[in-house]
């Protein structure tokens, strides 16, 4: 496949990510990360029990599957700089989502904190990924930060309300040089096609997965949306219009 | 449409709101109440359940609770834990696989002072990833030097929120100050505990009022610290040493109620429930909105290392659900939820 997304120096062809905190068991997140071929899932570095004698979530993921520690817990850039160490010191390697959050209730991330952790993660080899509330400015702040690609929520983590940052993330999509994965909130296989379609390189999706009747289902059905919402991006979609078009116009004998 | 069912229709509820939802004319909307219910936890926690066990370091109390088998008057075997014991009662704790443990104390500055319990903690640390504290109320220096020591949560139930009630239960001794106890998870709070956990001991009053406070407790607390995860435990009343019998019945269904209620109005909050219930009630809240069960508990000072040579009446209470911590899991399992035993880390 020619159609690549570029991260770190890693080609990643297919671009549903998908988070691995809400599963009923390990079982079925490894089944619905084989079923749709995923090339990288979210690892929370506080879920990680690395002792013997539990079940080890790292041993759930495939081959092939490249596990993104994210800093889920941080409050502030520095416990999300620890977090990301502590998570190469236990050998995820050097691919970090940062995730800084200090609001409980909605779960919305600190973007100046989130670009402080970048900076000092940059610097130290980090291929960090940031989770961030839409913001253009922001956006080229981090890039210029060294961040290898920004996560717009699409809504509040969890709610399933889809793309309601639509306005935001598209002018993102359409000025920023780095990949846009929207990350959050996006409940139903529609809302990632749209993600795709204005141009965002890939989504992560975590809840509206993990939580359904049938989660290897749902996630083919998100996976080809992925696919089809990339495969009209490509395609060059005509704008919206507001008005009819007649498909032959009445004007045209006078060309 | 009926008010309870408009209720449910919202996003954010107002107090009154939450009031509806725990009167007795929402006892016949219990079913779409739980529909709801389910939809946000499932939305805010997945398909988990976290897991954790109390460790008791010691019974000594200067306090007279009525309901506590703990209470100075009780003629129970005072214990306290040396670092030595602790240290195998940690190794056993940790050999069922579990990683966050509770702290417990009676209230005796003297035999369990604030550096007894910073110690207890410091070697604690070497096992578990999450430690919490269920101990007397602090200062707010008190709180950071324990933060600093390890600590990530602090538990502290009011008991009672009814003024008269609280007095009555607690006739002497440092925790008949109601408001130094009411105001501890802001001071735990403001000196960086990540968790805090509010509950009212179901049984000693009016449970419908005592609710409605304890979940505006929590909002409060979680509007004016964003940054802190707060949680409700439901403890009800269960026998222990001494006469003491619940004053007000607290069902099954209200405790169901309970839940539902508490979800609604506070989606975000973590809410537990102990091994002071059945293994067979504890299952059937999995899916109502319930995010935290303890496991293999003991409500003994140093209970996983002398069973077999201490005397029974010792106990702070009664426990109900005996599971071990692997049958809890498999329990987890066979509800359709994973049993989550480790969510934080010490770093």
């Amino acid at each position: 496949m020619s159609d690549f997304l570029e991260i770190g120096g890693k080609k990643i062809s297919h671009r549903l990510f998908i988070g691995t905190g809400k599963f009923a068991s390990f079982n079925l997140m490894r089944q619905v990360l084989e079923k749709t071929q995923c090339e990288l899932c979210t690892v929370a570095v506080r879920r990680v029990d690395a002792d013997q004698q539990a079940e080890n979530i790292l041993d759930y993921i495939p081959k092939g599957c490249r596990i993104m520690a994210n800093t889920s817990g941080a409050r502030n850039a520095d416990e999300a700089v620890r977090i990301a160490r502590l998570a190469q010191a236990a050998g995820s390697g050097n691919w970090i989502k940062v995730e800084i959050v200090n609001d409980n209730q909605y779960l919305l991330p600190d973007n100046l904190e989130s670009l402080k952790a970048t900076e000092i993660l940059a610097k130290e080899g980090f291929v960090s990924l940031v989770y961030m509330s839409p913001d253009l400015s922001m956006g080229r702040r981090l890039i210029e930060a060294g961040a290898a690609a920004v996560m717009p929520l699409g809504s509040p983590i969890g709610t399933n309300r889809g793309l309601q940052t639509r306005e935001l993330v598209e002018i993102m999509a359409s000025q920023l040089k780095i990949p846009i994965i929207v990350d959050a909130g996006l409940g139903r296989p529609s809302d990632v096609c749209q993600c795709m379609e204005i141009g965002c390189a890939g989504v992560l999706v975590n809840t509206a997965i993990a939580i359904s009747v049938d989660p290897v289902a749902t996630a083919e059905a998100f996976a080809q949306a992925v696919k089809a919402g990339r495969q009209a991006y490509l395609a060059g979609m005509a704008e919206k219009s507001k008005s009819a078009r007649a498909s032959s116009p009445l004007t045209g004998f006078l060309r | 449409m009926s008010f309870i069912e408009t209720i449910l229709q919202k996003n954010t509820l107002t107090p009154d709101d939450f009031a509806a939802l725990l009167s007795g004319d929402a006892e016949n909307y219990l079913e779409p109440m739980a529909i709801r219910a389910q939809e946000i936890t499932l939305r805010n926690f997945g398909k988990t359940i976290q897991l954790y066990t109390p460790i008791y370091l010691a019974n000594f109390c200067d306090n007279r609770c009525l309901y506590c088998g703990f209470n100075a008057d009780n003629d129970i075997e005072r214990k306290k834990l040396s670092l030595p014991e602790l240290k195998q009662e940690a190794q056993v704790v940790a050999s069922s696989g579990l990683k966050h443990v509770l702290l417990l104390t009676g209230e005796s500055r003297k035999m369990s002072p604030v550096s007894y319990i910073a110690e207890s903690i410091k070697l604690l640390r070497e096992y578990f990833s999450s430690i919490s504290i269920e101990v007397y109320p602090l200062s707010e220096a008190e709180y950071r030097m324990l933060v600093e020591s390890g600590v990530d949560g602090l538990t502290i139930y009011q008991e009672a929120y009814d003024q008269d009630v609280y007095r009555q239960v607690h006739p002497s001794g440092p925790k008949s100050d109601y408001f130094f106890r009411l105001e501890a998870p802001e001071r735990g709070a403001k000196a960086g505990m990540r968790n805090i956990n509010i509950g009212a001991l179901l049984g000693l009053a009016d449970w419908r009022k005592e609710i409605f406070s304890c979940g505006r407790h929590a909002k409060y607390l979680q509007d004016k610290f964003p940054e802190v995860e707060i949680g409700v435990s439901l403890p009800r009343l269960r026998p222990h040493q001494g006469n003491f019998q619940p004053v007000y019945t607290v069902s099954d269904k209200n405790i169901a109620q309970i839940i539902l209620a508490l979800r609604i109005f506070l989606p975000r909050s973590g809410i537990t429930i102990s091994t002071r219930e059945s293994a067979e009630f504890r299952a059937n809240l999995i899916p109502l909105g319930i995010t935290r069960l303890s496991a293999g508990s003991s409500t003994q000072v140093g209970g996983r290392i002398v069973q077999e040579t201490r005397p029974d009446n010792s106990c702070q209470f009664e426990i109900s659900d005996h599971s071990s911590v692997d049958e809890v899991k498999l329990m987890i399992q066979a509800k359709g939820y994973q049993p989550v035993v480790k969510d934080w880390m010490i770093f």
